[in-house]
């Protein structure tokens, strides 16, 4: 096949960001108010795409995390768990509905502040942390059809540290289940991408929740710690890297506190030979390119067929050539900006190591704005299964390919990781599918897709990519004592 | 070797059990070449090999060796195999009855304990072919794809048993983990550790393959510091009251984020048998498929 040598020139297509109504500087939610830290100071969240600043927020300090689990203890004993399981359903609604309601202002937030394109948070962030919210609103006064002959009971307060690749959506996963199981939440959003969790609160108080059910606190790693270590916090739920993970499993091991740890991963996504393989292209173009790459189930170690190799590259290489990064509030970017400075950092370093460990490098040529922090779709072949590419994390727009000859071999090559979240397979053989999916140990998979996520699908990993799943029926049980 | 029962009867010099551990199907001596000596009823009980982390480690290669095909088998075999577990417990009840009273238990309480952990075997041989039907969703997704989860095995369990119920306290863990597809490596009873060697003789003859299950003897001071932070071990089922052990557990199962579970419930109950334990040994996988839209691209059947 012949691709088309011929790219369109595409005149810039902003949103607008008129009607975005943000304060200059916010605080903590607490009690259902905004309130100035006691004691703590502010930094400034900015604008990864062009480096200015949208609005300070607060660096909070242990006394402000105490206060809010003081206040999420209150409305926990006083009025969330004695509340008619119905009406907590209906108040989980509201944010539901709300959210709905204010979608585009909520999305070109999400686009400013974190660096992802418009049309992910458009279409994928903003309605699934909605749809969450109303998912989980009605299982609220359903939860004892959840768990045959037991009577489950909410834990209390819930500790929630949550990452920056999809702000809104890991809030809406954290805090919809939580309510609707009849728990307060204490979360603490990652400090570079904090405004729309306070948004939230906004909404949350729109909604006329009781005060102190749902707390929000900004800050860095030492905040989350604070709330960790809280002796007050029945619960911790965290998404984020396994390190930190492993760092909470521990804090907590001499404690009563339930845990639920949604970590890293490096995904195998598989192309045999006898999958469609343009289709396959796209799929492989979605798995590591969305969000930027900032994705724990990202496809990242990509294993193809040999005999399909060489089209399944040179379809990889001329599709990366049409990809367009940049602005990310324009509706046809496909890759916005790199989350912040650090994490360019990070990214940066790794494709050094790529480079060093002697994988063949390819990037499309690709102009960027001076401003703002960048990297290009980012290709790796002829790696090694021992390569740190092929093995680390690197949250970031870089596909590590390998190749495979058979069935077993490519099993083995997937499952030699320490990490169990995601996979990929490709092929139009039924029964290679089924094979594929029940011997990849991972908790979600994608067979002839990639990157799918729904309220009503469990979310969580084997091994060191955590334990517990969010989502879905299943995504109740860490929110219950069952 | 068994302690001697007083002269030798009409004459005859008795012949005393080797007391050996059981590791891949087979049952060798300790590694170490070790053995400690348990009191639990003021009569030494023999020499019992006193595991070493080599024996631990021995351990964990032949339960994950055992671990894949043992999933695999179909959930009705596994079902069938531990039915035949309890099969062969009741062939045995009378020796698990007077070890059991050996190891300072009273016959009427020792009677129960053999009753219920076949009961026990019996209940969980039931529900191989059932929990996946309680558990497993199918998931109304709003896109066009075919979303289902299901349970598998975690994988390789480390079990710390019961100290005081050695045998009802095994079956109870035991059973439940292997139903669900895992294979694990058990450290017995530590002053009363006969009856999980008899079990480990039950096991051999059920049709249980090699490695599914492997029963250890010695001591947990020694060795929890090594099954927990064996990077090849998935969970633990920790059945075991001691809360400094049971921290220093759950630090060294930070290493590779194992999945450590704390029993503390009274086995006699029937209430502790459910479903729910078979679950805490298993993960929750989700598949994604698209659903080919043929009318809503405008052509059709």
């Amino acid at each position: 096949m012949n691709e088309s040598t011929a790219t369109w020139e595409l005149e810039p297509a902003p949103e607008s960001t008129a009607h975005v109504q943000l304060e200059k500087s916010y605080g903590n939610f607490i009690n259902g108010k905004f309130v100035e830290s006691a004691g703590g100071s502010k930094f400034s969240s900015t604008n990864p795409a062009n480096d200015k600043v949208i609005a300070e927020i607060t660096e909070s300090t242990e006394a402000d995390v105490d206060k809010a689990v003081k206040a999420a203890r209150a409305a926990y004993d006083k009025t969330w768990s004695k509340m008619e399981a119905k009406k907590r359903g209906k108040y989980i609604y509201r944010i539901a509905r709300l959210l709905q309601e204010r979608a585009r202002e909520f999305s070109v937030i999400e686009t400013m502040d974190g660096g992802k394109p418009i049309r992910e948070s458009r279409d994928v962030d903003i309605p699934l942390a909605a749809g969450h919210f109303f998912y989980y609103a009605g299982w609220a006064d359903k939860l004892s059809y959840a768990f045959p002959n037991r009577n489950p009971k909410s834990l209390g307060v819930a500790g929630q540290v949550i990452p920056w690749n999809f702000p809104l959506l890991m809030a809406a996963w954290k805090i919809a289940p939580a309510l609707a199981t009849g728990n307060t939440v204490v979360l603490k959003p990652a400090e570079t991408t904090s405004l729309t969790a306070l948004k939230l609160a906004e909404v949350i108080q729109q909604a006329e929740l009781p005060p102190g059910v749902v707390n929000i606190v900004t800050g860095h790693g030492e905040v989350g710690a604070a709330i960790v270590n809280h002796k007050n916090i029945d619960k911790v739920a965290f998404t984020g890297s396994t390190n930190v993970g492993k760092i909470i499993q521990k804090a907590i091991s001499g404690t009563k506190k339930r845990c639920t740890l949604e970590l890293g991963g490096k995904a195998a996504n598989i192309i045999f030979e006898d999958a469609t393989i343009d289709q396959a292209v796209e799929g492989i173009i979605n798995g590591i390119y969305f969000n930027q790459g900032h994705v724990c189930c990202a496809g990242s170690r990509l294993f193809v067929q040999e005999s399909v190799h060489d089209e399944v590259i040179r379809k990889l290489k001329h599709r990366m050539k049409s990809l367009i990064v940049g602005d990310p509030l324009d509706k046809n970017t496909d890759i916005g900006a790199i989350n912040s400075k650090e994490q360019l950092k990070t990214i940066n370093k790794y494709i050094e190591i790529g480079k060093q460990e002697g994988a063949d490098f390819y990037q499309p040529e690709c102009s960027v704005p001076s401003k703002g922090n960048w990297c290009p779709p980012t290709l790796f072949t002829n790696v090694a299964q021992s390569n740190r590419i092929a093995q680390e994390e690197i949250f970031g727009p870089v596909l590590a390919v390998q190749t495979f000859r058979t069935v077993s071999e490519v099993i083995k090559k997937a499952n030699n990781t320490p990490y169990g979240l995601s996979a990929g397979v490709w092929t139009d053989k039924g029964s290679k599918i089924f094979n594929m999916t029940s011997q990849m140990r991972a908790g979600v998979i994608w067979a002839n897709t990639y990157n799918k996520f729904d309220p009503a699908s469990p979310f969580g990993g084997y091994k060191e990519s955590g334990f517990g799943r969010e989502g879905g029926l299943h995504g109740l049980a860490a929110y219950l004592d069952v | 070797m068994a302690k001697t029962n007083g002269a030798a009867k009409n004459g005859r010099i008795e012949v005393h059990k080797t007391y050996k551990v059981f590791i891949g199907g087979k049952f060798p001596r300790t590694e170490s070449g070790r053995y400690y000596s348990p009191q639990p009823a003021g009569q030494s009980l023999g020499n019992i090999c006193l595991c070493s982390r080599k024996d631990v480690r021995n351990s964990v290669v032949a339960a994950r060796a055992a671990q894949s095909s043992w999933a695999a088998r179909t959930a009705y075999n596994r079902g069938q195999i531990l039915y035949r577990i309890a099969e062969m417990m009741e062939g045995r009840s009378e020796q698990f009855v007077a070890e059991l009273q050996t190891q300072g238990m009273t016959a009427a309480a020792a009677k129960k304990e053999v009753v219920q952990s076949i009961d026990r075997m019996i209940y969980y041989a039931g529900w191989c072919d059932k929990y996946q039907q309680i558990f497993s969703a199918v998931n109304p997704v709003a896109s066009s794809h075919f979303n289902f989860s299901v349970l598998e095995p975690t994988g390789v369990v480390f079990v710390v048993a019961n100290e005081e119920s050695p045998l009802l306290g095994l079956a109870s863990l035991i059973a439940p983990i292997i139903a669900g597809g895992n294979s694990c490596v058990v450290l017995a009873s530590e002053s009363k550790p006969l009856s999980a060697i008899t079990l480990s003789e039950v096991l051999a003859t059920s049709d249980v393959p090699g490695g599914v299950v492997n029963i250890l003897t010695g001591l947990k001071s020694e060795l929890h510091e090594h099954f927990s932070s064996h990077m090849d071990v998935n969970a633990i089922a920790f059945d075991c009251n001691d809360q400094k052990m049971l921290v220093a557990v759950r630090e060294f199962a930070v290493e590779n984020v194992k999945r450590v579970k704390h029993y503390s419930q009274d086995w006699t109950d029937d209430e502790s048998q459910n479903p729910y334990l078979i679950q805490d040994f298993c993960e929750i996988k989700t598949t994604w498929h698209p659903i080919e839209q043929i009318s809503a691209s405008g052509s059709g059947y």
